[in-house]
This record gives C-alpha cells, sequence and structure tokens, in this order.
C-alpha cells in the first residue's frame, strides 16, 4: 500500500435534514482507498455505509469534510463535474440492479460504452461475466443473478477507477450471490479495480483486502485480511 | 374514508387534473357556446316570425291589378295574403360618392299589413297624409348613422324626391340584409324603406295595381301545389315565380348560420370530449396500476368490488364535472358574445339568449359519459382483479425491438433512442392516445383557421378573377342597346359590357329550379365563367352552360336535354342540350348566348343591365352620372361589398381563430403534459439509473422529451388530415343553394397549426424540466422496481 491512495476522506460529515429533525448520517469519517483493493464496508443499517459511498461516487456532495480522488478535490465540484466523474470513473451496482428494461443485456452495457472513449466493447464486458450468450435478452427474461452480472458488466466495461457496489447480492438467494461475487471478485483481480463492497452480511468480509466497519456514521475498526477467501471458499 | 383517499389522490394528481378539466372545459364551452347562440338564433327567429306575421310564400310580378288579390286568397291552402309595391330606386347619401341601392316598399294607408309586420324600433308609424314620410330600416340607419327627421334624396323613377324618416323600424323579411344579385350583407350601401302605399304607386305608375304578393299557408297546406297555382294566376301579369321561405334571402342566410352552428355544436365538442375521454383512461390507468396493492389490501379488508370501482370512477368524475362546470361558465360568455357578434348581422326586435336547462344537463350529461368512456377499461380491470393476485407485484413489463430496428435501421439507432422507440412501442394505447390528441388539435387549429383561406379564395375565383367588373347596373325596365351606349359614352367607363337576365324555370328529370338565364356574349370580357380548374371558358353559341351545382341539384350531365321555360312574355318551353358545366361558389346560374336566349324565350334581344369598368381615377364622376341616369334601378359595386365583407366578417373571423388557437394550446398543452407526466412516472427509476451511471441532465431530459417530440412529430400528418377532413365535411355541411364554400387550405395555415402545436407541445414539455433536474438519484438506488 505505497501507492498513493485513489479516494481518500478527511472529517468527512453528513447531515440530513427532516422537517425540525437533523440526522448525522456520518460524523468525521477519515478512508483511503488504494489501487486495485478490495474493501468491504460492514456495518448494520443506518450506520452510515450507504451515504460513504454515494459521497465517494460522486452522487452527494459531504456537509463539511473534504473528498479526494487522486489529487482532485471532489468536493470543490459542481454537478456538471460531479457528472462527468461519475461517467468516467466510477462504476455503480445496486442491489436491485437497476437495469434499464427497454434494453437487451448488451443494450445496457453499450449504454455506457457509448458515451466514454477508451472502454471495452460490450462483448469483451459480457464474456468477463459469462453472460455473452444472453446477450440479447431484456432484463425481464434474464434471472435476478444474471441481471445483477449484466449490471456488474455495465459497470466495468467502462473501465472504471473505482467499483462501487451497495449490497449487489441483497435480493439474490446464496448460490447466486456466489456467482455474482465471483464476478467482482473476478474484475478486481483481472482489471485492477479498486473495489468497495458494501453488506452488512459479514460473510462476504473474507474475501477483502481490508474489512472497514461502521457504526453509527463513524468508522468502528479498520481491518486488514492476512488471505482473501474466494467466494465460494466462504462459509454461509 | 375512501373519499379521503379520493381528495389526496386528487391532491397528488392536481397538475394533470387541471390540464384534463381543461381540455373537457374546453369542449363544453364550444358546446355550450354553439348551443346558446343556436337557442338565441332559434328562438328570436321563431318569435319575430310569429308575432310580425313573416310570410311563407313570396312573388312578384310586372304588374297586378289589385283586383286578382282575392283570387289569390281563393287558392285553397293560403290563410292570409299581403299585397304591395316594392321598388328598387336609388338614394344618394352626402356622404358617399358611390350610389347607395334601396329598396322601397309600400306602407299600407289604414292600419299595419297583413304579413310581414315591422317592429317600431324609434319614431312613429307614417302619416298617409304626408306624401315625404318614411320608414327607414334600423341597420340602414345604424350604419349610416342617421337619426329621426333626416332627409334621404332618392331617385325613384327618374325623379329626385326628398323624404324624411319618422320612423325606424326592423322587419322579419330582413333580419339580414342582401342586395339582390349580392352574396353578402352592405348595410351602407343596401337599405329598406317603407313609404306610403298612395304616394309610392303615384311615384311609380302602379295605381291600381300591386307587384309583389306575400301569403301565409294553413298548417294542412301543400306548399308546392299553391305556388303552382299562384303562378299560373299571376303568370298573364308577368309573375316571375313565386318560391318559398326556403328560397328567401334573409331566412336562408339566417338557416345557414343555424346549419353551421349545430354542426359546430356536435363536431367540436366531440373532438374535445374524445381527447379528455383518452387522456382520462391513460391517466387513470396509471393510477389503478400504481395502486395495485392498495386496491388489494381495500379488498381484503372487505370492500366490495362495486365500492373500489365507484371510487375510481369518482376520481374521473369530479374532473370531468369541475371541467364542464368551468366550461358551462366560460361557454356562457363566449356565447353571450357570439349573440353580441350576430346582432351586428343579425337584426332582431329582441335578441333573446339564456342558458336553459337542458344546454347545463346536456353538458353534464356528455363529459360525464365521456369520462364513463374514457375511464371504462381501467375501471372494469379494477373490479375484477381478485385480491390475491393484486398483492403480488405486476407481471415484468416485456419489450421487444420496434418496428424501426427491425426493417434493418438498429445499427443507426444509438442506445436511448432504442429505449424512446421501444417505449412508444411498448404501450401502444398511451402513445396513440398521445398522436391522437395531438392530431387533434391540429386538426382543431386547421378546422378553425381555413375558412379565411376559403373565402379569400371564394373572393378572388369569383370577384377578382372570373368576373372583372368594377360595377354592375341593373335597369329598372329591359332597355335597347341604345342606353348600353349611353354608358359606353360615359367618362371614365372604359369597358362596357351587357347582359340580359330572363327569369326561368329550368327542369329535368324530378327535378326543377326558378333560375335567372343570363345572355352572355362571345365577347364576354368583364363577366367570366371559369371552371374548376381556373380555366376561363367561352358560352358557346349553341346550348345552355349550367353552374356546378345547378347541375348537381337538378341531376344533369354534359349532353343532357333540360327544359327551360320562361317566366317572362309568352312563357314559352323548349328543351335544351346542357354543353357546358362551369364552377361558381354562389347562387344557381345559367348562362346562353342572347341570340340563343332570345330565340328559346322568344323575347327580344334587349338587356337588363350592364357590367362596367370604370378608370379608377374617374369613379366619384361616374357615379355622379350614374346617379342621374333614370333608367338605372340599382347599383352594385364589386369592390365595395368585399371591403364591406373584409371588414365585418374577417374581424368575426379572427375573433373566432383566437378563440381555436387557445383551444389548440390547451389539448396541446394537456395532451403532452399528460404523457410527459405519466412517462416521467413510469421512468423515473431509469432515467435516475442513467444519471447515476453517468448520463447529464440534458441526455435524461432528452430521453424523456424525446418520446414527446417522436409523438408530437408524428401528429403532424394525421393532424393536417383529420383537419383537411374536417375541413371537407364543414364545407360539405354549408353547401347550400345560396352560397359554398370552396375546400382550400392555404399551405401557411397547416404550417401555423403545426408551430402552434409544436410550441405548445415544447412549453409544456419544458415544466417537465424541474422535475427531471431534481431527480433523487440516491433513493431510486434503494427502491425495488
Amino acid at each position: 500500500m505505497n501507492a498513493p491512495p485513489v479516494f481518500s476522506t478527511r472529517q468527512v460529515t453528513k447531515d440530513y435534514h427532516m422537517g425540525d429533525l437533523v440526522v448525522q448520517a456520518l460524523k468525521g469519517v477519515d478512508i483511503q482507498l488504494y489501487p486495485g483493493e478490495f474493501v468491504v464496508l460492514l456495518g448494520p443499517s443506518g450506520s452510515g455505509k450507504s451515504t460513504l459511498l454515494n459521497i465517494l461516487g460522486g452522487l452527494d456532495l459531504p456537509t463539511s469534510g473534504q473528498v479526494f480522488y487522486r489529487d482532485q478535490e471532489l468536493t470543490t465540484w459542481n454537478q456538471r463535474q460531479l457528472t462527468q466523474f461519475r461517467r468516467e470513473h466510477v462504476g455503480f451496482i445496486f442491489q436491485f440492479y437497476n437495469l434499464v428494461p427497454s434494453l437487451t443485456a448488451y443494450e445496457n452495457v453499450a449504454l455506457v460504452t457509448e458515451m466514454v472513449t477508451r472502454s471495452m466493447t460490450p462483448l469483451e464486458a459480457l464474456k468477463m461475466v459469462g453472460l455473452e450468450p444472453r446477450r440479447d435478452h431484456f432484463p425481464a427474461q434474464l434471472s435476478g443473478g444474471e441481471q445483477q452480472r449484466v449490471a456488474i458488466a455495465r459497470a466495468i466495461a467502462k473501465r472504471p477507477a473505482i467499483l462501487l457496489c451497495d449490497e449487489p447480492t441483497g435480493a439474490l438467494d446464496v448460490a447466486t450471490g456466489i456467482l455474482v461475487l465471483e464476478a467482482i471478485e473476478q474484475v478486481n483481480r483481472e482489471l485492477g479495480t479498486t473495489t468497495v463492497v458494501i453488506t452488512h452480511n459479514a460473510i462476504i468480509a473474507g474475501m477483502a483486502d481490508r474489512v472497514i466497519k461502521m457504526s453509527d456514521g463513524k468508522i468502528a475498526e479498520i481491518e486488514p485480511n492476512a488471505v482473501r477467501l474466494r467466494p465460494q471458499e466462504m462459509r454461509w | 374514508m375512501l373519499d379521503r383517499k379520493l381528495r389526496r389522490d386528487l391532491r397528488q394528481l392536481a397538475t394533470q387534473a387541471i390540464a384534463i378539466g381543461l381540455v373537457m372545459a374546453s369542449g363544453i364551452a364550444m358546446y355550450t357556446m354553439a348551443l346558446y347562440a343556436l337557442n338565441s338564433l332559434r328562438t328570436s327567429q321563431a318569435n319575430y316570425y310569429q308575432r310580425y306575421r313573416f310570410a311563407d310564400i313570396f312573388c312578384n310580378a310586372v304588374r297586378i291589378p289589385e283586383n286578382v288579390v282575392p283570387r289569390i286568397q281563393a287558392i285553397p291552402g293560403v290563410s292570409a295574403v299581403d299585397q304591395r309595391v316594392v321598388y328598387a330606386a336609388m338614394l344618394d347619401m352626402p356622404t358617399m360618392n358611390e350610389p347607395v341601392a334601396a329598396r322601397l316598399i309600400s306602407w299600407p294607408d289604414l292600419g299595419r299589413p297583413r304579413l310581414n309586420d315591422l317592429f317600431l324600433a324609434d319614431g312613429r308609424w307614417i302619416d298617409p297624409e304626408r306624401s315625404d314620410e318614411l320608414l327607414a330600416s334600423h341597420s340602414f340607419v345604424k350604419a349610416h348613422q342617421l337619426k329621426l327627421d333626416d332627409r334621404l334624396s332618392f331617385i325613384i323613377n327618374g325623379r329626385q324626391r326628398q323624404l324624411r324618416i319618422v320612423g325606424i323600424v326592423y322587419s322579419p323579411e330582413y333580419i339580414v340584409q342582401i342586395q339582390p344579385g349580392s352574396l353578402l350583407p352592405d348595410y351602407k350601401r343596401y337599405g329598406v324603406f317603407w313609404m306610403n302605399q298612395r304616394h309610392l304607386s303615384a311615384a311609380v305608375d302602379m295605381q291600381g295595381a300591386v307587384n309583389d304578393v306575400t301569403l301565409t299557408l294553413e298548417h294542412t297546406a301543400n306548399s308546392a301545389a299553391v305556388i303552382e297555382a299562384v303562378d299560373d294566376l299571376l303568370a298573364p301579369y308577368g309573375g316571375t315565380g313565386a318560391f318559398g321561405r326556403e328560397h328567401h334571402m334573409s331566412h336562408r342566410f339566417l338557416e345557414d348560420e343555424i346549419k353551421q352552428l349545430t354542426i359546430m355544436a356536435w363536431v367540436s365538442p366531440t373532438i374535445f370530449l374524445l381527447v379528455a375521454a383518452f387522456l382520462l383512461n391513460v391517466m387513470l390507468g396509471r393510477v389503478v396500476a400504481l395502486q395495485r396493492e392498495q386496491i388489494a389490501v381495500l379488498k381484503a379488508c372487505g370492500f366490495y368490488d362495486w365500492q373500489i370501482g365507484a371510487h375510481y370512477l369518482k376520481l374521473a368524475m369530479l374532473i370531468a364535472v369541475g371541467g364542464a362546470i368551468l366550461g358551462l361558465g366560460f361557454g356562457y360568455l363566449l356565447g353571450q358574445n357570439t349573440t353580441k357578434m350576430y346582432a351586428d348581422v343579425y337584426r332582431f326586435p329582441v335578441q333573446h339568449g339564456s342558458l336553459t336547462g337542458p344546454i347545463v344537463w346536456g353538458s353534464l350529461l356528455i363529459s360525464s359519459g365521456a369520462a364513463v368512456f374514457g375511464t371504462w377499461r381501467s375501471i372494469s380491470a379494477v373490479v375484477a382483479l381478485p385480491p390475491a393476485e393484486a398483492m403480488r407485484p405486476a407481471a415484468p413489463t416485456y419489450f421487444a425491438a420496434s418496428w424501426i430496428e427491425r426493417i434493418g435501421l438498429s445499427w443507426l439507432l444509438p442506445q436511448v433512442v432504442r429505449m424512446l422507440f421501444r417505449q412508444i412501442q411498448r404501450q401502444p394505447i398511451k402513445s396513440l392516445s398521445t398522436v391522437f390528441g395531438m392530431s387533434m388539435a391540429l386538426a382543431i387549429m386547421i378546422l378553425g383557421s381555413f375558412s379565411l383561406d376559403a373565402i379569400r379564395y371564394l373572393i378572388w375565383f369569383q370577384f377578382d378573377y372570373a368576373q372583372r367588373q368594377d360595377v354592375t347596373v341593373v335597369f329598372n325596365q329591359i332597355a335597347e342597346q341604345a342606353v348600353v351606349l349611353d354608358l359606353q359614352n360615359l367618362s371614365g367607363v372604359t369597358e362596357v359590357q351587357s347582359f340580359r337576365a330572363i327569369p326561368m324555370n329550368v327542369r329535368f328529370a324530378q327535378a326543377s329550379r326558378k333560375i335567372s338565364v343570363m345572355a352572355l356574349g362571345d365577347e364576354a370580357s368583364l363577366f367570366r365563367l371559369a371552371n374548376i380548374k381556373e380555366d376561363i371558358v367561352s358560352v358557346p353559341p349553341e346550348g345552355l352552360v349550367l353552374s356546378d351545382k345547378l347541375a348537381k341539384i337538378l341531376g344533369a350531365r354534359l349532353g343532357d336535354r333540360v327544359s327551360l321555360t320562361a317566366l317572362e312574355g309568352q312563357r314559352r318551353s323548349d328543351e335544351i342540350e346542357v354543353v357546358r358545366i362551369i364552377t361558381e361558389y354562389g347562387g344557381l346560374n345559367a348562362y346562353a348566348s342572347p341570340a340563343t336566349l332570345a330565340r328559346w324565350s322568344h323575347l327580344p334581344e334587349t338587356c337588363s343591365g350592364a357590367h362596367l369598368r370604370i378608370d379608377s381615377a374617374a369613379t366619384s364622376e361616374v357615379y355622379r352620372a350614374l346617379k342621374e341616369m333614370p333608367h338605372i334601378a340599382s347599383v352594385n359595386l364589386k369592390g365595395a361589398a368585399m371591403k364591406s365583407f373584409e371588414e365585418s366578417f374577417a374581424a368575426n373571423i379572427l375573433t373566432m381563430r383566437l378563440f381555436n388557437l387557445i383551444f389548440t394550446v390547451i389539448i396541446a398543452f394537456g395532451v403532452v403534459y399528460n404523457h410527459a407526466r405519466i412517462s416521467f412516472a413510469e421512468q423515473s427509476r431509469d432515467l435516475a439509473t442513467l444519471r447515476v451511471i453517468g448520463f447529464t441532465n440534458w441526455e435524461v431530459t432528452a430521453i424523456l422529451l424525446g418520446e414527446l417530440a417522436i409523438l408530437t412529430v408524428a401528429s403532424l400528418g394525421p393532424g393536417c388530415l383529420i383537419g383537411w377532413g374536417l375541413a371537407k365535411m364543414f364545407v360539405w355541411g354549408l353547401d347550400t343553394e345560396m352560397y359554398r364554400i370552396p375546400l382550400v387550405i392555404e399551405p401557411k395555415t397547416y404550417w401555423f397549426a403545426m408551430v402552434v402545436v409544436v410550441v405548445a407541445a415544447f412549453f409544456s414539455g419544458l415544466l417537465m424540466l424541474k422535475k427531471i433536474w431534481a431527480l433523487d438519484l440516491v433513493s431510486v438506488l434503494k427502491a425495488r422496481e
């Protein structure tokens, strides 16, 4: 971990105003994410994991503190710059896949590859997740696991600097979940994409280089794993 | 409790509900306005006719001895007869260069006329002992801002006479005053006056005789039989053929307006209500889809199917009835405005007008009907939905490649464009409703605007292109060619073309009409005839030329032999071949060469009037000379009639056009906004996802509004076509024997309508910008589809 971090945050806080009530979702978070690293962000609901992920992905801005992507300060950017940042450098994977239902697997990936110049082809991306044969199927014709793998292909096709996965297996059964995690792990390994996976499933932590545990809006503990387990090696 | 839910649902749908309600309101407004005006015209007309004893049959002749009149009274079926002297005079108005045409009608020495009585608006009746008193029609008085005791200078039978206005009157015979030979009213250049019978008879050498008889019929009478009997009786006295109310100029004009209003009362509201029904259908379909689980829960809790159905029906009804009430109010104002506009043209002593019960109930009924029609599909689906099934999420939506991709164009399309087409194709009803609605908006605009094109074309065709005279003069009796020479010698007159018009009865198979057959020479250079292709055609030396409308009524085609009977002189009959059919937009006319006409009618080759072309620098001079020529009964100025038309009618048409513009914008706006809102609700998750993965605000906006743009563009062709079709229907509905309107729609009318629709669509799309740009990116990621 001698390379400079891809992401770093300094004393990031985030307050949400709900009427008169102020909810402090993040209460001063400092983390660094390094190139090629696989990080699992672990914590119960409401611990601030998703808020942190959204801020890292340029979807939201912190109330205070600084966020750096390499040597650029995200927190000084406007919406247009943030959109540009997401477009070029961030891959998102969501719990409910969020594929465009009117586009086929191939087209969902092509949606992204049409936007960026140094992307892989949609077919290459689909091959990586093993879904090349299903390229012409619409989301409604694919299983949940397949849809999530299409979402992974869509996220990685642009060769992002960071892959942010919010509960990627949350809507899937164990066997399918493993397949999806394998795909994410393979991408991390083969492309060297810094990967952050949010989960409240502690078992998944075994896959990570580092496990960052969050609770009540703060980093509770950072735990490096000596050995990264393959998804199928984890005990469910 | 369900009602509370209803209120909240309605609040959430507020903007959409308002948009649909406005479309509904526009339809009801048009309906109310047309029915209000229709009611007003019908009631005013019926009351007027009844109270002032408007005649059923009219006839004029050269000279009917007074002792013949009782024989008319004796014809079976006749209930009352009135006799009078009617004379076409010229009036010299100091404020005007040109001579004014006047119609002088005799007023009985004692009491009031048996038929066609007058309403005295101001002043008093004529004193039979005074020879210089006059009753003047209100329209003329108003047009010239005259008042009681003003003196007018008439040329009667070649002599100048000063007459004093003692009363201002309205007549049921002249609700619209149109000079014979003219198509449109011109209240400045044509006036109707009443003068004591004894004095008028003396002035026009009619003592002991009359030249005009009107009669009413008993309820059971056969009008055709009476007309035939009257014609037989009056033939020796130069009767030119009796005619019923249906051929009476003023009555006819009013009836045509009524006919037009009747069409309007149904066509436009039908369009608006159909669009509103489609919008309700789409909106409620969406609401029901969103509330599937709620419906299931309510049913599971024990609500009856009909209760849930009624709940959603109530939602649609509230919008419909709200729109209807708004429409009624607006329509009432429009109706009053239209009636006021009518008052400039149609002169009734009392103009009735009220928002009657049937209009109100009718409006509520048809708007509710439209709501039920529009929402029936969704509501029956709600009623039929088993609760257990409703608890499960709706089946996933399936997409397929759009036709545009299937025809091999997919390589051309970026992914977002494919999305657009597939989205449109996946919900054909929603997409078609929008295309239909937009097409209708366009069609309404075209329908509302084309009449100006059509009338301008008509004026050009009839008065600029075919007829090139400046003035038409009619002699007060048949004149020798020498009179024409007098006209030719007037300084300032550059060209003269005499004509002879002979009243004739034309018959073919079962159909017959009393018309005026006009003799036109080969050298005819002013009054010309043209066919539908705008070619000028000549009158052949032999045979008869028919206007297309007359040919159609008779059912006669080229080569057919029609029977002609002159209604003058010895009333000879002959069978003549139809050799040409020409296009005309006014009246029923036939033409022949002078020699042929003289031969058929056995009448000498004389003339009854002349068309003149005048050097524009010398018009005043010519007018002055014409006023002094004793044998001229009337002068018809072509340019003046057109100008007065442009002034009065064009202004009204422009007002109507403005209303149409507003209605078009309301429909286009309502349709687009409704579609945009629903599409946005359906796709907000996809749009947010696209924003998250790096699409910009504008790119996402383009996806949502692109769909609307495609649908708007798709509606332009059908809209123009439907507009054309409606205009055709409208023209067809107005096709009468008196005139018809050509179906002419200028390209600029289409363009303007398209621009209005596109701009309205664009702005309602813009309203969505705020919503698109405020998409909550974070929450969408956590939400299940």
